[in-house]
């Protein structure tokens, strides 16, 4: 049992990080990371599910973390009466149009005989679906985004507790992932990869463009808290918390931003522990040794009887609805939804060195490797600026190429990134923590 | 008169710079379907070779036109094109060396490829954004004259009410694009170097067994794939404008342009090229203006006719890319062949 304790000494070296951090730049700042390393940590999870356990390449992660916010803003916002009266029901008649349009496409594409006669009729169905679906839909949209566009302007959700909003994510997320797994999975192994950067890039254009949903990129803000973590404001109200906090020696303002991010820790924590357990039984489960044996040899577990293709389905669908998850409690931690901040570098990129440098196949490599690669991202900027002050020290203030590098500091985590991505797939390509 | 006068604007609006935008995007997809014939992967990092290669160019422009070097009336950026090229040549057949010919020798699956590709990506963009003064900045380098033909020109010249303007850089779009493409074909039906490519993605055992260098084909391949993505690159930044961060998006057109018409297949990247830029124009025009010279006077349009916005002009090469793959996952041209 030796692995266990350099596994343990892993997890204990990157605690150290933290703890120095944490001596340099404050615990609140440190939580801060914590929380959105613990984030990428699930995210990391759920691609480790589809690449590791199943050798799927997912590079469109930023869609289905952008459809778990999407979720949380959904079910957690007010709903907004006026809009609702003024064209909700036109929303919801034209997206039915829409869905219906594309059911009976599919339905006399499947009927219908060979030949000449069901291409025009399908192309016909299509057209027209769609002009009617433009025409329900436009002016509905419209008066909705019509109703106070500075203050709200759009639907509203559900105004369930924001809790609720991380299922959903995840089965929104899903949702997406079978779409795309429909077309692209029994194909050439690439086409996955094309397909879900597609479909990213249209889900992030949908957020930013489609106001009536979720305000575009006017951002949805004040997304209420989940249950038990409380508001920096109600806490320093409280009789005795600045006494309290003054005897541990923090002001006021400082213990209660601490409480908020220790109760965001808290929970994201136990949702860690449930994804890591339930997929460690899974893997350890006759389940988990097919999705390897199909990994390590497509064809041969073909032969044994087993469907690739249906299981390629159910675990893309599973790692994504573990992605949209992520998204969802991400989005609750920011308390906004700001569809411009999605970059593809941040998110699906990141999420793809934290699941190789962890350790692909494994789950607690996962863990790491998403604890370790944020605190790497966050710190970067500084170490780097710190290693180009050292480098320039000696030169001459004005001078072009020092006011250069000083810049260029600024692009060192992409650089950083893609070289440790590249090293690790070259010469460590089981990762820190291997697949046992 | 009022057919003519329609017929003008969507010459103005709608095919020259979807003819445009097709030469830039047919020649992206050349890259990626070479790489995909030889090398057998999907070089996610096509884009940022794009990019690498239009800052090259870029300050060897600035540099050139410090000495007070110009082309006349066309851009001194074609000057340094070549250089360009040369620099990103250096740089991705390093990358070969020191990234992907590991991965060769181990005959690692497709996929690991694809993902290396990834990591090189992320490293390619960070040096595009360390050259000096490109950072994340727009930068407009088209200089020389603007337009061959100004709005008011050709109204003019035909007494027309409608203008056509052709730019400068959408005419250099396509002739150089057509020319890098001759060259391409000459290239590879003609000499011996670009048979025995060919015969190498036919069959790579049968190529070998004939006594064909394996590292001297992928050297070529991977110089000409760094000559049509600068090209391309510089042809894009010339009619738009350069940002090193907006050529990560084209890769979904440019993939979506590759599939379609049959990845490893040359002439259907070509075809595929043109049949994603013009879906995209005209879906995502407004159709209006149009339709007003071409309709009778009842039927004029009150709307824009514009059947989605600008801003999802992914979803069409998403749409186009999801068909294919639904009904044709070969492409047009059944790809694979090179």
């Amino acid at each position: 049992m030796s692995i266990p304790y350099r596994n343990l000494m892993l997890f204990a070296g990157v605690a150290v990080l933290y703890a120095a951090t944490a001596m340099i730049y404050g615990w609140n700042l440190t939580l801060a990371i914590v929380n959105m390393a613990l984030i990428g940590a699930i995210m990391a999870l759920g691609v480790n599910m589809q690449w590791g356990y199943a050798g799927l390449f997912n590079i469109g992660v930023m869609g289905f973390v952008a459809l778990g916010g999407l979720a949380a803003v959904v079910v957690s916002m007010p709903p907004v009466p006026e809009a609702w009266a003024a064209g909700g029901m036109g929303v919801i008649l034209g997206l039915l149009i829409g869905a219906a349009t594309v059911i009976a496409a599919m339905m006399i594409w499947a009927r219908m005989p060979k030949g000449r006669a069901r291409g025009v009729l399908v192309a016909g169905v299509l057209l027209a679906g769609f002009f009617l679906f433009r025409a329900v839909f436009d002016p509905a949209t419209a008066a909705v985004e019509a109703v106070n566009p500075a203050g709200t302007g759009y639907l509203g959700g559900m105004g369930l507790p924001v809790l609720l909003a991380w299922p959903a994510g995840g089965v929104l997320a899903a949702g997406a992932a079978w779409l795309i797994g429909k077309t692209a999975l029994g194909l050439r192994s690439d086409y996955l990869a094309i397909a879900t950067l597609g479909i990213s890039e249209i889900v992030i254009a949908v957020l930013k463009n489609e106001d009536w949903l979720a305000r575009g990129v006017k951002n949805v803000t004040g997304i209420p808290r989940p249950w038990p973590v409380p508001y920096e404001v109600a806490l320093q109200q409280r009789p005795g918390f600045g006494d309290w906090a003054s005897g541990l020696g923090f002001d006021p303002a400082t213990a209660s931003s601490i409480i908020v991010k220790l109760g965001y820790a808290g929970l994201f924590l136990v949702v860690i522990l449930v994804i890591v357990v339930a997929l460690e039984l899974a893997l350890k489960s006759p389940w988990g040794r097919m999705m390897r044996a199909i990994r390590d040899n497509e064809v041969a577990a073909a032969a044994m009887g087993k469907d690739v293709t249906a299981r390629h389905l159910q675990v893309f669908v599973l790692g994504s609805a573990i992605v949209g998850v992520a998204g969802a409690m991400m989005t609750t931690l920011d308390g906004q939804l700001t569809p411009g901040s999605y970059q593809p570098l941040r998110f699906t990129f990141l999420v793809w060195v934290m699941v190789v440098v962890g350790g692909s196949g494994n789950n607690w490599g996962s863990v790491l490797g998403g604890l370790l690669i944020w605190w790497l991202w966050v710190m970067v900027e500084p170490l780097g600026l710190a290693v180009m002050q050292a480098v320039t020290a000696g030169m001459a203030d004005g001078h072009w190429l020092k006011a250069h590098l000083l810049d260029s500091a600024a692009h060192m985590r992409l650089l950083t990134m893609g070289v440790l991505l590249l090293v690790v797939l070259r010469f460590s390509p089981r990762g820190l923590i291997p697949e046992k | 008169m009022d057919f003519l006068n329609g017929l003008v604007t969507f010459l103005n609006f709608v095919f020259i710079p979807g003819a445009a935008y097709g030469a830039q995007l047919a020649l992206g997809a050349l890259g990626v379907t070479l790489v995909y014939g030889i090398l057998r992967f999907s070089n996610f990092a096509h884009g940022d070779t794009m990019a690498f290669g239009t800052a090259a160019t870029i300050l060897v422009t600035w540099g050139l036109t410090g000495l007070g070097v110009s082309f006349g009336s066309l851009p001194t950026a074609l000057l340094a094109l070549p250089a360009g090229i040369a620099i990103t040549a250096a740089l991705v057949l390093a990358t070969d060396r020191m990234v992907y010919r590991f991965y060769r020798r181990v005959k690692a699956a497709p996929v690991v490829l694809v993902m290396v590709s990834m990591g090189v990506m992320f490293v390619m963009n960070a040096l595009t954004r360390f050259f000096p003064g490109i950072g994340v900045n727009d930068i407009n380098f088209a200089d020389g004259g603007r337009f061959i033909i100004g709005v008011r020109e050709f109204r003019e010249m035909t007494g027309l009410q409608e203008g056509l303007a052709i730019r400068t850089t959408q005419a250099i779009t396509l002739v150089v694009a057509a020319v890098a493409v001759a060259l391409l074909f000459w290239f590879l039906n003609r000499t011996r170097t670009g048979k025995s490519m060919r015969a190498f993605s036919d069959n790579e055992d049968l190529a070998l067994l004939s006594g064909i260098n394996p590292e001297r084909v992928v050297a070529v391949t991977w110089i000409l794939v760094a000559a049509l993505a600068t090209t391309a690159g510089v042809l894009y930044g010339l009619d738009k404008s350069f940002k090193a961060f907006t050529y990560f998006q084209l890769l979904l057109p440019i993939f979506a342009s590759a599939v379609v018409g049959g990845l490893g297949n040359p002439l259907g990247a070509i075809a595929g090229g043109f049949v994603i830029a013009f879906s995209e124009v005209t879906v995502t025009y407004a159709w209006k203006r149009v339709l007003t010279w071409w309709l009778p006077e009842r039927w004029a349009p009150d709307s824009l006719v514009q059947l989605l916005g600008t801003d999802y002009k992914f979803a069409v090469s998403f749409a186009i890319l999801v068909i294919v793959l639904l009904f044709r996952p070969t492409g047009i041209f059944r790809g694979k062949s090179l």
